[in-house]
């Protein structure tokens, strides 16, 4: 039924060979542009129709195996793929926002340099997300996921000629290499403490049947649970190995778009979800991951709030809304995790596309003015909201969204969230206020944004701004398709309070995704308790929150534009150290990198110069010495060499005869 | 009456020998160098005789000839060689040989 499966990766991996491999004869942008497009609808369109066949099918879950991969020992493994609605959800999700971006991508990059390149690797990445999200074990999984890093990779430092983007992509690539240490060792003690228990697999379903053999809460489910979890905070930017992320804005804005905000920073929130019945074995591991989360959440989305570069305050957003996802994984809130999950990707994405959007059109205008200014700077922003309405009207759609506003698709999922981490039977009331806090925080530098980029006067150099206009259509209706589901998209999943008070509306979401989490939930006793009074409270209270940041930013950046300045120049101390992202790279780079480099030249200048080359010239050195020493008895004469020939023959004649 | 044993011949082979040991080794002129080496050649080839004789065995006395046929081809060779050597250094003194050193 689902045995065409593995075709929703193979489109795209035959995309990427084919631009890859002739791409560079093919030249045409169209053309290229157009079969990394195609390969990528095509897989959403089976994506689709998979999906809708999982509606209306009984059985929820479906494994193929297209062949067997290896088997070692006690391991088998295939190349395996499932379908469930879980997969559904991330397949509609990486393969829809994926074609929208790929089609973006098209006028964005449009006269780059290796613009075939470009989109063999944007394929490559699709075909490796899609090979993380349809795996059926842990190693195709790890296919996709270390394929994902590669391509993360390549297309932050697509402008390698430029230092600042070649180290950018090296610090993602280090620094997911940590996490997926993680992952990996988390893999081994769990293949192995199962092969314990007679039960040698790493396919998921298995893991899932059997994850209760480990025991609730014993230490090694602990400790499994928390290396798959670092793992998670590599690829998903999480504290402590979120740094990357907003480095990683070096790489092109469509770039950011589909892989640093709408799909591959989710993977680790969709591992954890695909790992359920495994991590709600360990409350501690649970715990900490909703406290990483609500801490990642409040702590990035303060360093939003100072950032002037327009895609590194959104690179602090998705670190800040990947913390709330974290947060709803931890507190067992699973549904509403991949629901956020969802409407971020569509929000998110359609603000990046808009960034990119308005980069595109700064960029432009300062190439005909023959200006070096930074585009991406919203200090040279303002007042873009005419010269731009699409573009605008979009963008402030998606930031309605993501600040949490009633009716659209944030505000559904976030407060699914926030709710669930208050009520929760594994939640916490400061986990909550952790949440809100971010919240207000997000609401206010988002606004922020808009209002430093689209309102006010226009603050572009002279010569440049009649330049700036709006992008052309292949920009815009990726834009246009994003802003819509930023709007509707949170409708699929009304929750139950508000669903029962306008006429038993049912969550369809939640209903969807029911067979994937409701068992894990039912089994350890995870959910939500509350009365609806308290449900509309807390609503009331986050959406209060959210309308005071928007206020404030209101205040400070339309109504009174020297507020900011006076801000600054009254708390400076506090003011710097936000600016400079609390200071975390530099300790990073005290506390690890610097630590390193020095072990590093050791075991180079140190121990390799010195003792490796030393024992190795040592050796080569003794042997000339002796050498220079025997070379004396080579005399020349005749006569020496026959007294030493005699001298022998008596000696062993002795030997012989007086032994 | 006095009677020649083996033993006999053996002791005049090893004097012999010996004898040509010690001029190759203290005699400076190659041909006389040349000589001592004939000289322990012969030696050994009179206790081939000897015991081929002595134990009336035919191996020993074969043996010779072949000794005697490779002694007369270096007889034959070294001497062409220290005509060489004398024509390029007007001496044949083996002090003077020495060039294969350090």
């Amino acid at each position: 039924m689902y045995d065409k499966l593995w075709l929703i990766p193979f489109f795209p991996l035959l995309g990427c060979l084919i631009n890859g491999l002739l791409g560079k004869k093919i030249k045409n942008e169209k053309i290229i542009g157009g079969i990394g497009t195609l390969a990528m609808v095509s897989s959403f369109v089976l994506s689709c129709k998979y999906f809708f066949q999982l509606l209306g099918d009984t059985v929820k879950t479906h494994e193929v195996v297209v062949a067997s991969w290896m088997t070692v020992g006690q391991l088998q493994v295939d190349w395996g793929f499932m379908f469930d609605p879980l997969t559904a959800v991330m397949l509609l999700v990486v393969t829809g926002v994926g074609s929208l971006i790929h089609l973006y991508s098209i006028g964005y990059m449009h006269g780059e340099e290796g613009f075939y390149r470009y989109f063999a690797y944007l394929n490559l990445f699709a075909f490796s997300m899609l090979m993380l999200v349809t795996g059926s074990n842990a190693l195709v999984m790890f296919v996709g996921w270390e394929g994902v890093g590669l391509c993360s990779y390549l297309l932050i430092g697509y402008y390698f000629h430029k230092k600042s983007a070649s180290d950018a992509a090296k610090k993602a690539f280090v620094v997911n290499r940590v996490g997926d240490f993680g992952f990996l060792i988390g893999l081994f003690v769990l293949y192995w403490t199962l092969g314990s228990h007679g039960v040698w697999t790493v396919n998921f379903l298995e893991i899932g049947k059997n994850a209760h053999l480990l025991g609730m809460g014993s230490t090694v489910v602990t400790l499994v649970t928390l290396c798959f979890f670092l793992g998670a905070t590599g690829k998903s930017a999480q504290i402590p190995l979120y740094t990357w992320l907003p480095d990683a804005m070096e790489g092109p804005t469509p770039v950011s778009a589909l892989i640093h905000a709408a799909t591959m920073v989710t993977a680790g929130v969709y591992m954890i979800g695909r790992m359920n019945p495994l991590f709600a074995l360990s409350p501690d591991t649970m715990m900490v991951i909703a406290v990483v989360g609500g801490v990642t959440a409040l702590f990035s989305a303060s360093i939003g709030l100072a950032q002037n570069d327009i895609k590194r305050v959104l690179a602090y957003s998705t670190v800040s809304q990947l913390g709330y996802m974290f947060l709803a994984m931890g507190v067992g809130a699973f549904t509403a995790g991949i629901f956020h999950l969802m409407t971020h990707a569509f929000f998110k994405a359609c603000l990046f596309l808009g960034s990119g959007s308005v980069i595109h059109a700064m960029h432009h205008a300062y190439h005909h003015a023959h200006l070096h200014d930074d585009p991406q700077d919203m200090r040279n922003m303002g007042g873009l909201r005419k010269k731009m309405p699409i573009t605008f009207l979009t963008f402030l759609v998606s930031t309605i969204a993501i600040a949490g506003i009633p009716g659209f698709s944030g505000f559904f999922s976030k407060d699914e969230i926030l709710w669930w981490s208050f009520a929760s039977t594994r939640g916490h009331v400061a986990l909550w206020v952790l949440g809100a806090c971010a919240a207000g925080m997000t609401a206010f530098y988002m606004f922020r944004l808009v209002f430093m980029t689209f309102f006010g006067e226009q603050r572009t150099h002279a010569k440049a701004k009649d330049h700036v206009h709006e992008s052309p259509l292949v920009i815009t209706i990726p834009l246009m398709v994003l802003g819509l589901l930023a709007v509707v998209g949170g409708y699929i999943g009304i929750p139950h309070v508000i669903g029962n008070l306008v006429g038993h509306i049912p969550n369809y979401f939640g209903d969807f995704l029911a067979p994937v989490f409701a068992p894990t939930q039912e089994l350890y006793h995870i959910s939500a308790h509350g009365t609806a009074a308290a449900e509309f409270g807390l609503m009331g209270v986050s959406v209060g929150i959210a309308l005071c940041g928007i206020f404030l930013a209101y205040i400070m950046y339309i109504k009174n534009p020297a507020l900011p300045g006076k801000f600054v120049a009254s708390f400076t101390g506090l003011w710097r150290a936000v600016f400079n992202k609390w200071y975390v790279d530099e300790l990073y780079d005290a506390l690890v990198v610097n630590p390193t480099k020095k072990i590093g030249t050791f075991c180079w200048k140190g121990f390799d110069v010195r003792v490796v080359d030393g024992v190795v010239n040592g050796i080569g050195k003794l042997i000339n010495v002796f050498s220079n020493a025997l070379r004396y008895t080579q005399t020349g004469f005749a006569h020496n060499y026959a007294m030493t020939m005699a001298l022998g023959v008596v000696a062993i004649l002795a030997f012989y005869v007086f032994r | 009456m006095f009677t020649v044993t083996v033993h006999h011949y053996l002791v005049v082979s090893a004097i012999l020998f010996s004898l040509g040991t010690i001029g190759v080794l203290t005699r400076r002129n190659a041909i006389v160098v040349f000589m001592c080496i004939e000289l322990m050649l012969n030696g050994v080839n009179l206790s081939f005789i000897a015991l081929s004789h002595f134990l009336g065995n035919m191996d020993g006395q074969v043996f010779v000839f072949f000794v005697m046929t490779v002694a007369a081809a270096e007889a034959a060779v070294g001497l062409a060689l220290m005509i060489a050597f004398f024509k390029h250094k007007e001496s044949i003194d083996v002090e003077d040989f020495n060039l294969l050193k350090w």
